[in-house]
């Protein structure tokens, strides 16, 4: 065992062997590119002209005042290009495809942040693109199946298993396996086998690199609370990672409990999970107790999946983070929360961060900082909530 | 020496190659299973891999993902696979296989696993998303047991790897025919010889084909070149093909099923040993 594939006792490689010669491959062109001038360069300019990085961090004045208790900053990655955090890392990962020469780019998406991004990032860098989405997906998300298909890329509806993201990943495992040579998977969280967990993590951690020189800026020393929402954990690692060695800072993620987390309809692995493998990686899984994948739920197809980024277990075990679970119905109200006070309609995923927050701020003291992390904007959940509520807004 | 090594090796003296099928446990269900396994056994079965259902087999096709779905759909289970084992090797010799992917055996234990599968006289286990590299904890438990951990080659493997897993196997290595997933295949894949003779000058274990086996053709001449020939999906698609009628007819279909893998069996008969 390479310790370097692990966090502790959680990830690995458990893939087919046909797959292992080219995580090795895409292992050592990371380890080479990652510290290249010219490829960090390259990728720097196209985050700065084409993503519109640095992404502010903004001080949320009405919420802050509603809640009552800490101060609260938005991390704003819904003002990203494509509306999420997702571009930082399809546009990273397709940057080194083409530097292994792969111009065959594969990816999996839930709610379609993922699909757009990479379907973006691929148009932009000229390369084949083709997206599996769960059927069930393409039903909730068809606006951006509409803008991957306007982007070139191919869209592949899956109609195995639960016909969710859980599905989308492994028909999109399948595809590589048979296309190893001349495609490049890019894995859309920090899930899935080595080195994935860690490189989606370095590609997404420019958002705590952000928030640090932004928040020392404006507050003149570190936040005290980190909160983001965690479905395989991308948004909530990019922003951790930096901060991780300072150990004053209380690390919250905030995973989804769909119809509660004891209603068995839910999406929180960290919570409410067991130690398993699912994609290539040890971590904590929704499982039962035969070891069968158990589907997940969300209201959020973004948190929709039975699994974690294997760092985030890592975490959790050591205490490094804390791990909360909120659901679908507070989600709700947090996504129209934060549309009323601040003209912000944020993604469900994020709402589920907002929601955690509008527990935590108020027993907090006004001196004390939250940095949350907004991972994403509302616009692809405004027909998902607007069927839920009726077509009403809450007065 | 373990019964997968005998049964080749005895297969080897006669200038016989194996055939072996691939059964997914519990499709459409357990008696089902039961009732087949025997008859290929008769009709010329020489080692039986047993497939675990699993709920995300990523290295499978559509056949066996549907295999597996119904199957969980009804009712199976490891515990009730095992039991199922035990039976068979009260009424056969056949070295018996079971395959499963790693998180159903990580769950259920990975001791208590093999000691069961010991039990049930399982001779060898198959793990296709377990490469050498994370295969140590498991390799620890099953050689003292002496069960054989049966490794995978592929097409994408390097010379490096093939030593590697070269290394590590026991009873024989399982090469996957394709850079793909398990289905039939129209043809047997190019390259197929040079990639066994790339194995071959790592090993003298025997080398068995899988992945992509749909007639008596593509097994006659993956026969040829190699020790054995695994079957799988052809034989879960002549299953599949025939749902309704398994209820009140099983033996109808196993019957067919066994006819098919007869006409593999006898294509497979009278090719030489080009890999000696």
């Amino acid at each position: 065992m390479r310790k370097n594939s692990y966090f502790g006792e959680f990830g690995g490689q458990f893939v087919p062997e046909t797959l292992m010669p080219v995580l090795l491959e895409l292992e050592a062109a990371y380890e080479q590119y990652k510290d290249d001038s010219d490829f960090k360069e390259e990728l720097r300019y196209y985050l700065t002209t084409y993503v519109g990085r640095p992404t502010p961090l903004y001080f949320a004045r009405g919420l802050t005042e509603y809640l009552g208790g800490a101060k609260i900053y938005l991390k704003r990655e819904d003002l990203n290009h494509t509306g999420a955090h997702k571009i930082n890392n399809s546009l990273g990962q397709t940057l080194l495809a083409k530097k292994m020469g792969k111009k065959k780019i594969i990816a999996e998406t839930g709610a379609g942040q993922h699909g757009v991004a990479t379907a973006t990032a691929a148009a932009l860098l000229g390369c084949e693109c083709t997206v599996f989405m769960g059927a069930e997906d393409v039903k909730r998300q068809s606006l951006n199946v509409f803008r991957m298909k306007l982007l070139g890329t191919q869209v592949i509806e899956v109609t195995s298993g639960t016909q969710t993201l859980k599905d989308a990943t492994n028909e999109a495992l399948r595809h590589w396996v048979a296309t190893v040579r001349d495609s490049h998977y890019v894995i859309g969280s920090v899930v899935g086998p080595h080195p994935y967990p860690t490189l989606v993590r370095d590609f997404q951690s420019i958002i705590g690199e952000e928030t640090k020189q932004q928040i020392l800026e404006k507050e003149g020393r570190l936040p005290d609370y980190l909160v983001a929402c965690v479905g395989g954990g991308s948004n909530a690692m990019g922003l951790f990672h930096p901060f991780v060695h300072d150990r004053e800072i209380k690390m919250v993620g905030v995973e989804a409990a769909g119809c509660g987390v004891n209603t068995g309809q839910h999406a929180a692995s960290l919570t409410a999970g067991s130690k398993g493998v699912l994609h290539g990686a040890l971590s904590y899984i929704l499982q039962d107790s035969d070891g069968q994948i158990i589907p997940a739920h969300s209201v959020s197809a973004g948190l929709d999946y039975p699994g974690v980024g294997p760092e985030h277990s890592y975490y959790k075990d050591s205490g490094r983070a804390q791990y909360e679970a909120i659901t679908d119905e507070e989600a709700l109200e947090a996504f129209q929360m934060l549309s009323r006070l601040e003209g912000i309609i944020p993604a469900l995923e994020s709402a589920h961060a907002l929601a955690y927050v509008r527990k935590l701020a108020p027993t907090l003291s006004p001196e004390q900082v939250i940095v949350v992390n907004l991972s994403g904007r509302g616009d692809k959940d405004v027909e998902t909530v607007s069927k839920l509520l009726g077509g009403r807004a809450r007065e | 020496m373990s019964r997968i090594a005998e049964t080749f090796t005895n297969l080897r003296l006669k200038g016989q190659k194996a055939l072996i099928p691939y059964v997914s446990c519990g499709d459409p269900s357990l008696e089902f299973t039961e009732q087949l396994v025997l008859k290929l056994v008769e009709a010329g079965a020489d080692l039986v891999e047993l497939g675990v259902p699993y709920s995300d087999p990523v290295a499978d096709g559509p056949t066996i993902q549907k295999a597996s779905q119904r199957a969980l759909a009804g009712g199976i289970t490891l515990e009730k696979i095992f039991q199922l084992a035990a039976r068979l090797r009260s009424r056969v010799e056949t070295p018996l296989i079971l395959m499963t992917y790693y998180n159903p055996i990580y769950r259920f234990g990975l001791e208590k696993y093999v000691s069961r599968a010991q039990e049930a006289g399982i001779d060898g286990l198959i793990v296709p998303d377990l490469p050498p590299e994370e295969a140590r904890i498991l390799k620890q438990i099953t050689d003292p047991a002496e069960i054989d951990l049966i490794f995978l080659a592929a097409p994408t493997s390097t010379a490096e790897r093939m030593e590697k897993i070269a290394a590590l196997a026991r009873g024989f290595i399982y090469c996957v025919s394709v850079t793909g997933v398990t289905g039939s295949r129209e043809n047997i894949a190019s390259g197929l010889e040079a990639f066994l003779a790339q194995i071959r000058s790592h090993t003298d274990l025997p080398l068995a084909v899988g992945f992509g086996i749909k007639s008596p053709e593509t097994a006659g001449k993956a026969a040829a070149i190699a020790d054995g020939v695994i079957v799988g999906s052809s034989l879960i698609e002549r299953i599949e093909e025939n749902l309704p009628l398994v209820k009140d007819e099983p033996e109808r279909v196993i019957n067919e099923v066994c006819a098919y893998f007869a006409s593999l069996k006898k294509a497979m008969e009278n090719t030489h040993f080009a890999m000696n």
